[in-house]
């Protein structure tokens, strides 16, 4: 094997990518060439570091230097200054508003340093295009385990012990809805991995797949196995196609090593997985929806029940995880249920992957334990709020998920706490929004998005949608009146009863979360004909 | 509209080539309407025509998918499909403004389609990218942390050619 004395890895993530950090890839391979360093150091490409506000973010190995904002014309500098001469380059340190000295290694920065990183375990420090990677860090070695030495009710009892809980949205019991698919009657079952992931402000899946797409691989060929499938799908949607290529990628290789395909590991077990790849339509992410759009329909939910566990894809049992649940799979069969249980709360066992948006210093992609607060994901590794402003409002769950203000900040992030708070964990996305910006002006936006994604089948929800973004839209001309504001909630309530889908029953949840916690908004905006923030004027701004 | 023998017998061959790589399976719709999409960012009626004569099914469940899906246009589009995100992060982080600068410059208003056919505006729900919003899509390639500024470098780019 080629020994190299420093390594240097490159994010090529998605945040980076769009930042330029292949043009800084191809001038360090360059520079390195040109100085006749070829032999000695090597250029890795890598996942997502999670750090992506500062990218293109590299990391020098083997002292772990973390340089931000690296561009192709630092590149000169980096490679005749640390890689020749060992000096580090401190302008291109990271430097967070609370910290006063640059902070040279990945692991000291407070950002990394309070992340405790299951899911993103390899992201970052593998390159994803190499399976040989993934396997020299215990890969694949959880599917061998389980194939050789568990029956597949082991398996399902095994997840079942770990507490994990779908990370989709809904937050069912996995076990459970394993063992649901796996007692189905029928001789042919699916896997599906809901990689939809169109929830406004989450961009995890797509990390954890370009990043190790091969842990989602093994988890679902764990689940497979656990349920009897022999098929699978991959639902991409339409705009990721940096994920896809990726996955492809590693398929093929999985197929190459015989991970993948007929008679895994000389089992006899088969399993294989195809990609499917949605077209624009947030609804998609709905199981049911999903499953439709996978047959080449339209994606409107289906009535439930049945639920898929016993007729889904072709009216067959199917089960249907999201990414991150499956990229769990792997760690909970190698370390077991017991280490899983140990990390987060006692409902809500593991990790969670956030992706902090908005008014935020360190917007990007972070795991923590499940139960850590409000206050210090979004203070401590978050680095606060930038350009000297406050903290206003902080929205988890994403679009269909609750606002919380100020005084909820010490909620412990998870499931439950969050539900009990009014809000939602939902996919992981937490928006952080500051004081400059006003609660009926950002509400709109969010109704906004609900009319516009309404699949329109059901009534509640087609019409509900667009009254309620009139009315809201009626508040931030400044001339609704406290009647609108009671029409509001009656309809809120008759979309949360009536509604088919979890889309049209959840649309009403940013509007009844910012009535409860921001009532002075709304009656500033109707009582006294002001926006505080001095947003919304009578003339309509958006369209 | 009245569809003329010519236009459906232009498309005839390109779309039956693609149907025929997915060998006319019908859970491949969405995949064949892409790929016949991709020549000209729209799927004329010609052309939904011929993908149900090819794969055999009704017209209505070609149009009724053509139609579900955003990513779809049964209207003539540019070009370059411009789509900006007007999702809640991108919102709060200066979208309204990257919008304004996109209509000034290119002298259209957003669902509108320069008249040299060069260039589209349309609304997008989040494209998954909201680490460095504000984000917008022109065809495949993604443009994050706009500014009004950093659009007329973007748009400098493309009018290159
Ligand atoms: C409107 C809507 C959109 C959804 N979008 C997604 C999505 O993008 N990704 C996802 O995994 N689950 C999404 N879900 C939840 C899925 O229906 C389903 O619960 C989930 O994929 C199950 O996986 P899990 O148990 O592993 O979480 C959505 C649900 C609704 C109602
Ligand atoms: S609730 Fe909305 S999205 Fe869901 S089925 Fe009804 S109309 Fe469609
Ligand atoms: S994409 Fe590079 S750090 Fe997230
Ligand atoms: S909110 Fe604009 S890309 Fe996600």
């Amino acid at each position: 094997m080629e020994f190299f004395r420093s390594h240097v890895l490159v994010c090529s993530g998605v945040n980076c990518s769009f930042k330029g950090s292949r043009s800084v890839r191809n001038a360090l391979v360059e520079e390195i060439e040109k100085q006749g360093l070829g032999q000695e150091i090597k250029v890795v490409e890598t996942g997502c570091f999670g750090l992506c506000e500062e990218g293109p973010v590299i990391v020098v190995y083997p002292e772990a230097v973390h340089y931000c904002r690296v561009s192709p014309g630092d590149v000169g500098e980096i490679v005749e200054e640390h890689l020749r001469k060992g000096r580090i380059v401190n302008r291109l340190l990271y430097r967070g508003e609370a910290f006063p000295k640059a902070v040279q290694t990945w692991e000291q920065i407070d950002f990394y340093s309070r992340q405790k990183r299951v899911v993103l375990r390899n992201c970052g420090l593998i390159d994803p295009d190499n399976i040989d990677e993934y396997i020299a860090r215990d890969g694949y070695e959880a599917l061998g385990r389980v194939l050789r030495h568990l029956e597949p009710g082991e398996v399902i009892g095994l997840i079942k012990e770990s507490g994990l809980r779908g990370r989709g949205g809904a937050g069912f019991p996995a076990g459970l809805k394993w063992d649901f698919t796996a007692s189905a009657p029928g001789d042919q079952k699916y896997l599906i991995c809901n990689a939809d992931e169109g929830e406004p402000g989450t961009f995890k899946d797509r990390l954890i797949l370009e990043g190790d797409p091969h842990s989602v691989i093994e988890g679902m060929t764990i689940a497979a196995y656990a349920i009897g499938a022999s098929k699978g799908y991959i639902y991409f949607r339409g705009e990721y196609n940096l994920s896809i290529d990726r996955l492809t990628q590693a398929l093929k290789q999985a197929r190459e090593y015989g991970l993948l395909g007929e008679n895994i590991f000389g089992t006899g077990f088969g399993f294989d997985i195809e990609i499917k790849v949605g077209a624009g339509a947030y609804v998609c992410g709905e199981e049911t929806a999903l499953i439709n759009s996978i047959e080449g329909k339209r994606g409107e939910p289906r009535y439930k029940p049945p639920y898929p566990a016993s007729a889904g894809l072709w009216g067959k049992p199917t089960c249907v995880n999201n990414v991150e649940t499956l990229a769990n799979v792997p760690p909970i069969i190698l370390n077991g249920a017991e280490w899983f249980r140990s990390i987060g709360t006692e409902k809500c066992p593991g990790t969670k992957v956030f992706t902090l948006t908005g008014n935020i210093t360190n917007a990007g992609l972070i795991e923590v334990p499940m139960g850590i607060t409000l206050r210090e994901v979004i203070y401590d590794i978050g680095g606060g709020i930038p350009n000297g402003r406050k903290f206003k409002m902080a929205q988890t769950g994403g679009t269909s998920g609750g606002c919380l203000p100020g005084a909820l900040l010490d909620v412990p992030m998870d499931i439950d706490s969050l539900a009990a708070a009014g809000s939602a964990l939902g996919s992981g996305a937490l928006m952080i929004m500051d004081d400059s910006h006003c609660i009926i002006d950002v509400v709109k936006c969010f109704l906004q998005f609900f009319r516009h994604e309404s699949c329109g089948q059901c009534t509640p929800c087609r019409e509900g949608t667009w009254r309620l973004y009139e009315l809201v839209d009626k508040i931030s001309r400044l001339e609704a009146t406290m009647e609108d504001v009671e029409l509001l909630r009656r309809l809120s309530r008759t979309m949360e009863d009536a509604s088919l889908c979890a889309l049209g029953q959840t649309a009403p949840f940013p509007v009844l979360t910012t009535m409860r916690f921001f009532p002075e908004e709304y009656e500033a905006h109707i009582k006294k004909g002001v926006c505080p923030a001095g947003i919304c004027s009578a003339v309509s701004q958006t369209a | 509209m009245a569809i003329t023998k010519e236009q459906l017998e232009s498309v005839e061959e390109r779309v039956q080539n693609i149907v025929s790589v997915y060998e006319a399976k019908e859970d491949c719709l969405l995949q064949i309407l892409h790929d016949v999409q991709a020549d000209n960012n729209s799927l004329s009626e010609a052309e939904l025509i011929q993908v149900a004569r090819a794969m055999d099914i009704p017209l209505s469940r070609v149009y009724g998918v053509a139609t579900f899906y955003s990513m779809y246009s049964v209207r003539p589009r540019g070009k370059y499909v411009i789509r900006i995100c007007e999702s809640a992060p991108c919102h709060i982080t200066g979208a309204q403004a990257v919008i304004r600068a996109f209509e000034q410059s290119l002298g259209i208003k957003m669902g509108e389609t320069t008249e040299d056919r060069k260039f589209t505006l349309e609304y997008t729900s989040c494209l998954g990218v909201c680490g460095v919003a504000p984000a917008v899509m022109i065809n495949e390639q993604v443009y994050g942390n706009l500014t009004p500024a950093k659009v007329q470098e973007v748009l400098a780019t493309y009018n290159e050619d």
